[in-house]
Parts: C-alpha cells; structure tokens; sequence
C-alpha cells in the first residue's frame, strides 16, 4: 500500500516535472522569434563595447535610417575578445543573432561554421567591387558571407619619427639593423622597444607580424601548417619566438613591460617616451583619442628580417554579416544595410567615424587625405608589391595559447625554442575541433 | 561524555548521522508531496539534466553548432596538455596553502576575539568585512594596489628603501600573492565558524581547569583545541573545497599568468572554454569534478568519524 502510494506520487512528480519543463522549452522557442516579423525594424550587433566600436554602429544606424526612413535600426553592443566569440557562437547557435553583426574575417570566421550559420553575399551587387583577398577571408568552398566594415592594417613595428630623426636613425630591413638602433636609442636614455604584456595579446607581435616574410621565403608555408607538415620549431617561422627571447634578454624593453597595457604603451610612444612598439596599426585608432597632436609623429616600417627584403604583414578588414536566421522582409532590409556600408555615403561615415589605418578592402571606399601619416608607410610596401597576408587569413589553424606562450619567451621564463613547441602542441586541439585532414 | 555536548556545533551534513532518524521516518512531513515539485523541476531543468548532458558531451568534439563522439579522445588529450600538470600541482599547492593557512589564522583569530578584548565587536566586524565583499571587486581592488610600478603597497615599500616586487607580474610571486589575497578574503568565514565553536564549549571546563590551576596555554591546548575540532573539520573541509576550485580570484588577477605560472584546473578549463574547444573543457570539468570528490569524501568521512569517537 504505502509502496504503491509512494511510485504514484513518484510519477506525479515526475509527469510534473515533464510537464513544466515542456513549457519552458516551449517559452524559450518562442522567444527567438520574438519581434515582429516585418522588416520595418532591424537590429545591428557592434563590433565591441568600446567607445569606438560604438559610436561607429550608431552614426552607421543613424545615417542609415535617414537615407531609408522607413525602416528602424536598434544597435546592441557585445564584450570584445573571446567573451565576444562565445557570445557571438551561442547566439547563431540559439538562433538569436542580430540581422547584421560585425565581426572578424579570417580563421575566427571559419570558427563560426558560416555554411550553417550565415547567408550567403556573394551575389549582392557590391561584392564585385571587394578585393580578392577579402573575398578569400569571407568565403568557404560553398559561398562567400560577409562584406567589408572598416579598412585594412598592417602589423609590424610603429615607431615614433621625431626619436628616428633626432637620433639619425634610418628605417631598419634587417633585424641587425633594428637592434642596433634600439641600442642607439637605449644608449640616449629612451626605451627602444616597448611590449604591454598588461594586456595579454600584445605579446603576439613579433610572431604574427613576421608571417608576411616567412610567406616571402616559403609561398607554401601556410599551406603545409594546415596540412601538419610545417612546424613553428624550425625556420623560418621560429625567427618571431626568437626575436620576442631576444629584445628582453638584450634588456631593450622598458622595465614596466609585464603590466603596461596596450593604451598606456601607445602613450608611450606618442609622446617619444619610446621608441618603437610591435604592434597592429589599427590601434592608431586610440592614439587619435589620447594624443590627437602627435598622430603623425607615429610611423610603421615592417617587421625586419635576418636577411633583409622585409614584408608587411596584412590584417583583412573585418566582416558585416547577416545570420540564416533573419529571413524574408528582415532580410530585405538586412541586406540594404549591408550594401549601404559599401556605398559611398556608408564609406563617408566609416571614414568619419573611425579614421581609417590602411586601405580599404573594397573599391567603393577610399581613405580620405586626413588619414593618419602611417597609413602612407603602409602604402610604400602595398606599391613596392612587398606585402603578405596574416596567417590567420590563410589558414584556419590558430592555437589559443600563443599570447600566453610569448609573455614567457618574452619574459624569460621559458627559451624561443620551447615555447614555439608548446606552440606546435597548443594548435594541435584547434585543428582537430576544426576536423582538418591530417591531424589525428 | 564530550560527545552530546558538541552535539550544537556538528556540521552541516553530521546532523542527521544519527541511527534512530532513518530516511523512511523522514518521509512523514507536515506538508503534501507536491510542494516539492517547484524544487525538483529547477533542480532536474538546472542541475541533473546539465550535469548528465555534460558526461555525454565531454565524450564529444562539440563546436556548440554540432557534436562529434570521439569517445575518451578528450581525456587523453587533456591529460597530454603540456599546462595540465603545472595546473594540477598548482591547484594542490594553492588549496593546501590556503586552506592550512586559514585554520591556523582563523583559530588563533577566533582565540583572540572569543576572549575578553577591547573593542571585541568592532574586530570581529573588521575580521569578517572582507567576505561580504564580491570576490572579482577584491581580485580587481589588489590588482591595482599591488601595481608593481603604480601601486600603493609598492609607494609605501619604495618610501621605506625597501625592495618593490612585481606582485603579480613576477613569475616565482604570482601564486603566492594570490594565495594571501585569498586568506585575507577568506580567513573571516573560517574565524566565525571557530568562534561559534569555541563559545559552544561549556564555561565549565574552562572555570575548573583555572580552579586547579591551569595556565591558559594549558588550558588552549587541553580544552580549546580538543573541542573546537568539528568546526576545524568543518573548516578544513570548506577551505580545501574552496582552494581546489578556486578560479574568480585567479582570473581577476592574473588570469593565470603571466604565462602559465598561476594556471589551476579551473583556469585551464575556462581557457579551454574560451577557445571553443567545448568537448575538451567539458572533460576538464568531469575531471576537476572527480579529483575534488576523490580528495573531499575520504577526507569529509574521516574528519567526522574523528568528531564522533572524541
């Protein structure tokens, strides 16, 4: 009796359980879908939640609702980083997304499995008027997904003109030139390299900002790294963990090194403080903020090589995209915001809003004449030919330890060698959730 | 005999020990069956079901968009990640460290503020203050005191002529500082639990051992120390669990570096987390889950069996 009373209730509860949980399922479904399905309102996910990042979504919506005043744009914001990727992930996945967000292009791109997730741009009429290399960064075998917000950068070394010329120092190509005029410049009581490892990714420099010369030595490189064939602990691709062993090991860098962070050390070099920093050119962007009076002052040269005939390394402009879950009027009206990005009134707010730190990737914008003066040493290696793409652009393979692994190689705590092979191991996962051939 | 008069201060989870309460006693309740369900379904939607869903998909290459069965190919792949072993003794250190230090601290806090002291409830106040306080605030309030160049802890020592370490940014300091910071956090849950301990003990005890001239030493040794030992077990056990899956404090600081030298499991679980390998941080966690329970019940049962034969 008692036993018989007591699995009734077992199963009460348990249908209960069933039960509340069906309806909570059930609110969750129908929350996706939740705004109304006409396309007169769209929403617009930032690139960060940066000040800049921002503004820039917002002038982009503003300009955009004035051109087509029937139609809203609502502009939500996201952490930047990995906690960006995470939240950018569950959401596709949850079938929430904005109608338009803006994100990396590239190897984080791949990372979004944006054949089950993105609708395809390639027929859009702007997509012919994109670079080549854009096209490659954005698309998959099956189609290409996004079209290009922002403009292009280069990654080398930023350096501040007015040390150069007070010091008589010349633009260095090989690598034994820069080190001796980072000792010139220690010599004269300035700091000759100065490294933030307060924000743990810009120790990566002096590695992925050195992947357009090892492209220069071996075109196949990229290629056989995917493939699992080339390897980080051999050269050429080793020249970047030694550089980071040596510029501390010479004691070049200012002494702060482990906790500035990226804002301070461009104030840094700014204000002459320093003299060069390894760096990406797109956070010329808040040097404009801090010190707008010594913009010009701040010049790039690519990173220099044991045998000189440097490179510039290329990051691609990031990407616009919409998500497969907006569909039918939405859409529509996702992809005028879209195209409108790639007009000539979308390029004009681009342009004011965020000046930009390179070309742009697409023939519809061009960079205005009150662009930063290291846009214009960018430029020389893009005229020259000498220019390569970032690894991350060719090949989908990035390790998630590799800022980690340089903040000891560049602090002595362990040699170049050892880390480029904890690098090689550290890949190893990436490739293997990415389901590459030639890994298991 | 000392046993019923410990009876107030037993832990948590010693209460219902007892042989005369069986479970089947329990199930006659003032209250209907069914009000338990609002409980049981947040408990199944919230915790059962994540926790049986996450076994199956540590056993997947899982990129939240689709999963792959791979099998044990996680763990193996996690017990090979050069960073896991760093990780591993770094936990112990870490959860050892803390947990003794903060049943030495705490005691002898406990000691101090249970006994006739100026201005007792203003120090126990003080004592206790730093637990109310989020512990990412306490993580981000340290970082920028102990700033090796712009740090207040730093200015003072500088003042002094004595030497400024990089508190979090030198390698062989890292995990020692955080250690500290999270003493200094957690010492005033450990402090109350003892002094609830201590004033459970009877004043008797303590008026006869004086009666017969004991000195106080003798008398903490002999009465304070025997007596206390349920909330020392309670507190060990809390600490331990606590530093072995401690993380919020060590992200906040230093976010396991720099490089890898303040990396514990939980650390490298969420790095893991972070770069989309959700299979293999979820088979961290399975991990993670299994060493502190391999650590926690032998060590739980032993420490309540001590209580009880006392």
């Amino acid at each position: 009796m008692i036993l018989r009373r007591s699995a009734t209730r077992a199963l009460a509860v348990l249908g209960a359980t069933a039960l509340v949980g069906l309806a909570l399922t059930g609110c969750s479904v129908g929350g996706g879908g939740g705004s109304s399905s006409d396309g007169n309102s769209i929403s617009l996910l930032a690139g960060g939640n940066d000040p800049l990042a921002t503004k820039t979504a917002k002038d982009i919506a503003a300009a955009f609702m004035k051109k087509y005043p029937s139609i809203k744009v609502k502009v939500d914001t996201r952490p930047g980083g990995t906690d960006g990727d995470n939240l950018i992930k569950t959401r596709l996945s949850t079938k929430t997304m904005d109608d338009v967000f803006f994100y990396n292009s590239g190897s984080l791109l791949q990372a979004l499995h944006p054949d089950q997730t993105l609708q395809p741009l390639g027929n859009e009429p702007w997509a012919a008027s994109v670079s080549k290399d854009f096209k490659a960064a954005v698309s998959t075998s099956k189609g290409m997904y996004g079209a290009p917000f922002g403009s292009t950068f280069d990654g080398g070394v930023m350096y501040n003109k007015k040390v150069y010329a007070k010091l008589g120092l010349s633009v260095p190509d090989t690598w034994a030139e820069f080190i001796s005029n980072s000792q010139k410049i220690k010599a004269a009581g300035i700091v000759p390299v100065v490294q933030s490892y307060g924000d743990t990714w810009t120790s990566q420099l002096f590695v992925l900002a050195d992947f357009a010369n090892v492209s220069a030595q071996d075109p196949n490189w990229a290629a056989n790294y995917t493939a699992n064939k080339a390897k980080y602990v051999n050269p050429p691709a080793l020249a970047g963990f030694q550089d980071t062993e040596e510029v501390h090991k010479l004691g070049l860098l200012n002494k702060d090194f482990a906790s500035l962070t990226n804002v301070n050390a461009l104030k840094m070099l700014a204000t002459g403080q320093a003299a060069q920093y390894p760096m990406i050119t797109v956070v010329i962007g808040n040097v404009i903020q801090s010190n707008p009076d010594q913009v010009n002052d701040i010049g790039y040269f690519a990173m220099p090589t044991a045998n000189g005939n440097s490179h510039a390394t290329v990051w691609e402009a990031n990407g616009a995209y919409i998500p497969l879950s907006t569909t039918g009027a939405k859409l529509a009206s996702a992809k005028k915001l879209v195209a409108f990005l790639n007009s000539p009134e979308g390029c004009a707010v681009q342009n004011a809003a965020q000046l930009p730190a390179g070309p742009y990737a697409t023939t519809a914008c061009t960079v205005p004449s009150n662009a930063p003066a290291l846009v214009a040493d960018e430029q020389k290696y893009q005229d020259a030919g000498k220019t390569g793409l970032a690894l991350e652009f060719i090949s989908p393979i990035k390790g998630p330890n590799l800022e980690k692994i340089l903040i000891q190689v560049g602090s002595g705590i362990s040699t170049a060698a050892q880390g480029a092979a904890l690098y090689d191991q550290d890949v190893k996962a990436q490739a293997q959730q990415l389901g590459l051939p030639g890994w298991n | 005999m000392a046993t019923t008069n410990l009876a107030p201060t037993l832990p948590v989870g010693a209460t219902s020990g007892g042989k005369g309460t069986g479970p089947r006693k329990k199930m006659k309740s003032f209250y209907p069956s069914w009000f338990f369900i609002p409980a049981v379904v947040m408990y199944v939607v919230f915790f059962a079901i994540p926790t049986f869903a996450s076994f199956y998909f540590s056993l997947t290459r899982w990129s939240l968009f689709d999963s792959q069965f791979i099998g044990l190919g996680n763990f193996v792949q996690f017990f090979q990640d050069p960073q896991l072993w760093n990780g591993f003794i770094h936990t112990f250190e870490y959860g050892f460290a803390t947990s003794a230090a903060k049943v030495v601290l705490g005691f002898a806090l406990a000691v101090i503020l249970t006994g006739p002291i100026l201005a007792r409830g203003y120090l126990r106040a003080i004592i206790f203050f730093p637990v109310l306080i989020s512990t990412i605030g306490v993580g981000i309030m340290f970082k920028s005191l102990l700033d090796p160049f712009h740090g207040m802890v730093n200015a003072v020592l500088g003042f002094l002529h004595l030497p400024q370490p990089g508190w979090f940014t030198d390698p062989a300091l890292a995990l020692g500082t955080i250690a500290a910071v999270d003493i200094w956090k957690g010492v005033g849950i450990a402090t109350l639990i003892f002094m609830a301990g201590i004033v459970a003990i009877p004043n008797e005890y303590f008026e006869a051992a004086r009666m017969d001239g004991a000195s106080s030493w003798a008398i903490l040794r002999t009465i304070t120390i025997p007596l206390s030992r349920p909330a020392m077990a309670t507190v060990i056990i809390l600490s331990l669990i606590g530093g072995l899956r401690s993380f919020d404090l060590i992200w906040a600081t230093t976010g396991g570096g720099p490089g890898f030298t303040s990396d514990v499991i939980a650390s490298v679980i969420y790095k893991q987390y972070q770069a989309g390998f959700y299979g293999l941080s979820t088979a961290g966690n399975v991990v993670l889950f299994v060493v502190v329970t391999a650590i926690m019940v032998p060590l739980s049962s032993f420490l309540n069996r001590k209580t009880v034969e006392l």
